[in-house]
């Protein structure tokens, strides 16, 4: 029904429910999962149903926009929806950012009985004193938190002890073999290679999008395996896992949400590669490739926030 | 696209499909309306469970933890499934009218967005039922109630707001996308109803702060099941973690709530003033204002929890300053009003009812932004009657106006104006009878989410349950004249409908058709 000058409006669609039944199946199956005894297998089924669904989505639109139904305006609906969702993602971020200063410039201080901005709030209050002799005493303020305060208050009890050794730099003799550094130089040439490959893809170098596309993918899952290491790592040698107090909580959070979203930009470009194998795209049309691109260099961003406030500046 | 909707003629099989595949921007604005008003009932429900316990001193009809569900589960369910899907609703249904659009930018999303919800509130309800009850811990959450204390079945509750979360989010991506990019030719933004612009400025908070409350259940999350120390001092994280993050998404969520009500308020009260809104450019600023300034207050919300002093006068001032554009809100809505030839239909007897009664839980919500007046004030019936005043006055009554103003244009039918009238006056006099009292409660000291409490509270309690009840008596006389309007309404032919109203909703057929505006209108 639709022409050059009119937007087209889908007919109506199976999809939208059989997505939302997925969504409702993950949530509940993933709460009776988490909860003690619980099984995965209905998370399990819901994340199926959501895999099939998305593709077929996305194949639908993909044949819709290859039938010429997909005018200016839509794509630029599309254009909108993408930047969008990503400026979602950045406050996702924002919030674990957020909780990470907060902890490093107030809780910190305050459980140590220090005062915790100096140009405010330059003697520490009776409160963040008593606060530390009365319910946590002997901890001191450090970055990263070595040794929690449960650690030092309760000495062996506690509940929540603090990590063996840390993330931070380890001196310029180490340089070489500090992992993040090699993650931040492979995301940073995977942002380079992405560009490489949209700038061959509107000269029409199908050739060259195809292989510097690939090398982009290759780059992503070496992070990923880099990130793994990394975690097996800490996991094994380092002592720092998930529940040795809020360094290990932050640190783990803030670079596996980063992972997760690694993954899902992996997967995306993964797709628009096997697309440009098949002959998808032109020179003047691949926003699917775009947008993964984009979400490419959000989460390139996002790593460098995290090199700089969760390694480097610890 | 040729075919007009599948009504019941069809079999049913055919009108059942129709709403659970549709992709109209019509459907789905009607299912979000109606399954807002299925939560409302439930919450409302909920609330007179509460009313009834509190009608008298002592324990007589439930035990108090299920009183500390029926509080927390009213609040989640009429802030979260009530009023924000309403308001999704009338934006689905009137943005696409109002700007010349076809439909929603990416109609497929939108039904997506909506078909999310049942599961979300399916889930979020089931947890009555389950082991444990269902949430206790105030729709607040705070950890670590919410987490070190809290049932097992808090983990439905988490996932369930994730993905209400998500359906907010890609909701309000789909409205930013049509506002954006499908207004007809010489619609400029400058040009666009107040209510487009409300909705604007709310999709763009909603996209904001929604992650914000994915990432504090989140943590919740990780703290409960995984053993890391976000909001727990003895691994060197802080309980008072939890409140900064809930309260970055909360104090925007407010006013999620409110700006669309702003936006019907000022389309209705013009319409039965006969004259245009007064200072329309100074709304839309003012709009903007507030949105902004929600980002930069949250933790006025907890001036009692132990803040250093440089933080409680930051924001107490910056709240203060609130009033300034909200004010100038007030002050066009009256002018409008001054020497207009008014007529006092139901939608502005609700639209009038907003401004004084939103006035005055503003000027409650002024008082308790002072940080020294507020260690009285905090977590006291003041604080409930505060927000009951811009919840139920504010956002709901202009929810109602906006029903009972678009409904002939919906469904081609009149409503019963005198039974509209004496759902309004049961309604006014029930809100005040109710909430009220509240107010002397609170400052009398009564502490809020309390299921029992003593002699000293006990005649406004009583006082103040009977408003109550007025209030959702008043509820079922709407839904009846809402029904009966569809059923045995006065059709109304005029594209008008109503003598004063402007915009382009107003120039499209009585009953709107199925599609509308296929050929973008030309707008001078």
């Amino acid at each position: 029904m639709s022409t050059e000058d009119s937007y087209y409006v889908p007919e109506q669609s199976k999809l939208p429910i059989i997505a939302a039944t997925g969504m409702g199946t993950i949530a509940f199956g993933a709460a009776s999962w988490v909860i003690d005894g619980g099984s995965p297998y209905i998370f399990l089924g819901g994340l199926l149903i959501m895999v099939l669904v998305m593709y077929k989505w996305w194949s639908i639109v993909i044949d819709e926009n290859m039938r010429g139904l997909a005018n200016q305006q839509l794509k630029r609906s599309y254009v909108l929806g993408m930047l969008w969702f990503i400026f979602s993602e950045v406050m996702f971020f924002a919030v674990f950012f957020g909780a990470l200063f907060y902890v490093r410039v107030f809780v910190n201080s305050w459980l140590g009985g220090e005062a915790a901005v100096g140009w405010f709030d330059d003697s520490p209050t009776d409160a963040a004193a008593a606060n530390n002799e009365i319910l946590w005493p002997g901890y001191q303020a450090e970055w990263p938190v070595m040794v929690t305060p449960d650690q030092a208050a309760n000495g062996d009890a506690a509940q929540f002890k603090g990590p063996e050794q840390n993330m931070n730099f380890p001196g310029w003799a180490n340089l070489f073999s500090w992992l993040p550094l090699w993650n931040t130089v492979v995301l940073m040439t995977s942002s380079v290679t992405v560009h490489i490959a949209h700038t061959a893809l509107k000269n029409d170098n199908r050739k060259k999008f195809n292989t510097w596309l690939g090398i982009t993918v290759a780059l992503g899952i070496f992070f990923l395996f880099l990130q793994a290491e990394e975690y097996i790592h800490a996991y094994q040698h380092m002592g720092l896992t998930l529940e040795t107090g809020i360094y290990g909580t932050t640190f783990f959070l803030l670079t596996g949400f980063h992972g997760a979203h690694v993954t899902l930009g992996t997967c995306m470009l993964l797709i628009q590669w096997l697309r440009g194998l098949k002959g998808h795209f032109s020179h003047d049309d691949q926003f699917g490739f775009e947008a993964a691109s984009w979400y490419w260099h959000f989460v390139d961003v996002v790593w460098v926030g995290l090199f700089i406030f969760v390694y480097v500046l610890a | 696209m040729a075919h007009g909707p599948a009504t019941l003629a069809d079999g049913w099989v055919k009108y059942a499909s129709r709403w659970i595949f549709t992709t109209n921007h019509k459907d789905i604005g009607t299912l979000y309306l109606w399954f807002s008003f299925a939560m409302f009932i439930l919450g409302g429900a909920f609330a007179m469970i509460i009313r009834a316990e509190l009608f008298q001193p002592g324990m007589q009809l439930i035990e108090p933890e299920f009183f500390n569900q029926m509080t927390t589960m009213h609040g989640l369910v009429m802030v979260f499934g009530a009023i924000m899907p309403a308001f999704v609703g009338l934006a689905n249904w009137l943005i696409p009218m109002m700007i010349g659009a076809p439909d929603m930018a990416l109609p497929r999303m939108n039904n997506l967005s909506f078909w999310i919800l049942p599961f979300a509130f399916a889930i979020l309800v089931a947890t009555l039922f389950m082991e444990g009850g269902g949430p206790n811990f105030g729709w607040t959450f705070y950890a670590p109630l919410s987490t070190t204390y809290a049932p097992d079945t808090v983990n439905y509750f988490i996932f369930g707001v994730h993905i209400m979360g998500a359906s907010s989010i890609m909701g309000s991506i789909n409205i930013i996308a049509t506002v954006m990019n499908m207004r007809a030719p010489g619609m400029t933004y400058m040009k666009m109803p107040l209510f487009v612009w409300t909705w604007l400025i709310t999709a763009f908070l909603l996209v904001a702060v929604m992650p914000v409350l994915a990432g504090a259940v989140t943590m919740m999350l990780m703290d409960i099941n995984f053993g890391t120390s976000f909001f727990d001092a003895a691994g060197g994280g802080d309980p008072v973690l939890f409140q900064h993050v809930f309260w970055f998404f909360g104090h925007p969520e407010v006013y999620i709530i409110i700006l669309p009500a702003f936006g019907v308020v000022s389309q209705i009260i013009p319409t039965f003033s006969r004259k245009p809104l007064f200072g329309y450019s100074s709304m839309v600023y003012a709009t903007a204002s507030i949105a902004f300034m929600s980002f930069i207050v949250w933790a006025h919300h907890m001036f009692t929890v132990g803040m250093p002093i440089a933080g409680e006068l930051y924001f107490m001032y910056a709240t203060m300053l609130i009033a300034v554009p909200t004010g100038v809100k007030v002050f066009n809505w009256i002018t409008t009003m001054y020497k207009g030839a008014l007529t006092y239909e139901t939608p502005m007897l609700f639209s009038i009812a907003f401004v004084i009664l939103f006035t005055f839980g503003g000027f409650t919500g002024l008082m308790l932004s002072i940080a020294a007046a507020d260690m009285q004030y905090h977590d006291t019936y003041f604080v409930v009657a505060h927000f009951h005043y811009v919840m139920v006055a504010g956002a709901v009554f202009s929810g109602t106006a906006a029903v009972y103003y678009w409904l002939p244009k919906w469904c081609g039918k009149m409503y019963d104006e005198t039974m509209g009238k004496v759902q309004f006056w049961i309604a006014f006099i029930g809100f005040n009878i109710a909430f009220m009292p509240q107010h002397f409660l609170g400052l009398a000291g009564m502490p809020r989410r309390y299921a029992d409490y003593g002699l000293q509270f006990a005649d406004w309690n009583m006082v103040s349950s009977i408003g109550a009840f007025m209030y959702g008596a008043a509820q079922i006389l709407f839904l009846f004249n809402v029904i009966r309007t569809i059923t045995h309404g006065k059709p109304v032919n005029d594209p008008q409908v109503w003598e004063g109203a402007e915009g382009l909703e107003w120039t499209v057929d009585t009953p709107a058709p199925y599609h509308t505006f296929e050929k973008p209108p030309e707008v001078k």
